[in-house]
């Protein structure tokens, strides 16, 4: 169960310092909690592409930024994708809201998010796991840290 | 119009101890001015992202101050990174080297030449230090006001465009250049 609370709790206990995001549905639903705990900076940006940026900022002064969007943002952000994880090499982590991720498994939509959100990750070679209704708080901050102690980028799509 | 070194040469009298992120054509020329592990050539890049890239710099470093040269044409492919820049105050002073081209390419007009007021973008989106030049005296005379004090500020200059231009080199691999950056920073 993915909720405001418990995901401000992980982050924080991946020494995460910084969430840099443009919400969706899903996502948007942990505003009130990430935007008031104190040990936690929400950076609202305008867009996705403009996440990885500051989030590359953040990291190379020495922060640990998060990157959270949805999938629609992650096909937006490919240049930056493309050039700060593997141009500067910079070892970013994203949260990715899968829009549809269930109506599609389930053949009840003709949305294309969840079509092409994976192959496009492929495509960017930006290792990732899924997080369905199995998951919680707790494998999004085991992915963290397992890509942190890689030193290489990495994601977590989150089923919706 | 000015001559973009000259208007570079400004900056480098009144960077101070600022990281200074340069973009585009201005990395062609900055390293002939100034070559410290606090300059950062951001070629490779993602063209757009230099403000933002900058922001999260000034964020994660309080005090010490990041100046971004950005392009009219970056400027213009990112304008919502203004916003984003008005609403998470932080000493990041963006310049944006205004010469109605895409000048790496080759010199082809932006869709805004001559027409965009990017003092008044800047305004409009929240960002209340806002300076606009075109002559080379006065960017001088107001340089270590516009270059000092609480950010962000904007400062818009007019420069003069070069045709037959390609994308200059970066002075160093981007491996080391982060590197020395992260030194320079106390990492």
């Amino acid at each position: 169960m993915f909720d405001g609370p418990s995901v401000a709790t992980a982050l924080k206990g991946c020494g995460v310092t910084h969430v840099v995001w443009v919400p969706d549905g899903v996502l948007g639903q942990w505003d009130a909690a990430l935007s008031a705990d104190p040990d936690l900076s929400l950076i609202r940006v305008c867009r996705e592409g403009e996440a990885v940026a500051v989030a590359s900022g953040l990291h190379l002064g020495g922060k640990r930024p998060i990157v959270l969007m949805q999938c629609t943002g992650l096909f937006e952000a490919g240049d930056a994708l493309r050039n700060f994880i593997h141009d500067l090499k910079l070892p970013l982590f994203f949260l990715i809201g899968v829009r549809s991720y269930y109506a599609h498994q389930q053949g009840k939509t003709a949305d294309t998010c969840p079509v092409f959100t994976e192959p496009i990750l492929q495509a960017w070679r930006l290792p990732y796991v899924v997080l369905d209704q199995r998951h919680g708080p707790g494998d999004l901050a085991d992915a963290y840290r397992q890509a942190l102690a890689e030193g290489r980028p990495g994601a977590a799509l989150l089923a919706e | 119009m000015m001559d973009p070194r000259a208007a570079l040469e400004v900056l480098a009298a009144h960077r101070g101890d600022r990281v200074v992120v340069t973009t585009m054509s201005a990395v062609g020329v900055w390293p002939q001015l100034s070559d410290t592990p606090l300059d950062f050539a951001y070629i490779p890049s993602s063209m757009s992202q230099g403000p933002a890239l900058g922001l999260g710099l000034a964020l994660a470093q309080p005090g010490r101050g990041v100046v971004v040269v950005n392009g009219d044409g970056c400027m213009l492919m990112s304008l919502g990174s203004l916003v984003t820049v008005a609403n998470h105050p932080a000493d990041l002073y963006l310049l944006i080297f205004d010469n109605g081209l895409y000048e790496v390419t080759g010199g082809q007009l932006t869709a805004g030449t001559g027409r965009v007021d990017f003092a008044a973008m800047a305004r409009a989106a929240g960002i209340s230090r806002v300076y606009a030049f075109d002559v080379i005296d006065d960017w001088r005379a107001k340089a270590a006001e516009a270059l000092s004090g609480p950010g962000p500020v904007v400062v818009w200059l007019k420069i003069e465009g070069k045709y037959g231009q390609m994308t200059p080199p970066a002075p160093r691999p981007m491996a080391e250049q982060i590197g020395r950056l992260r030194r320079a920073l106390g990492q």
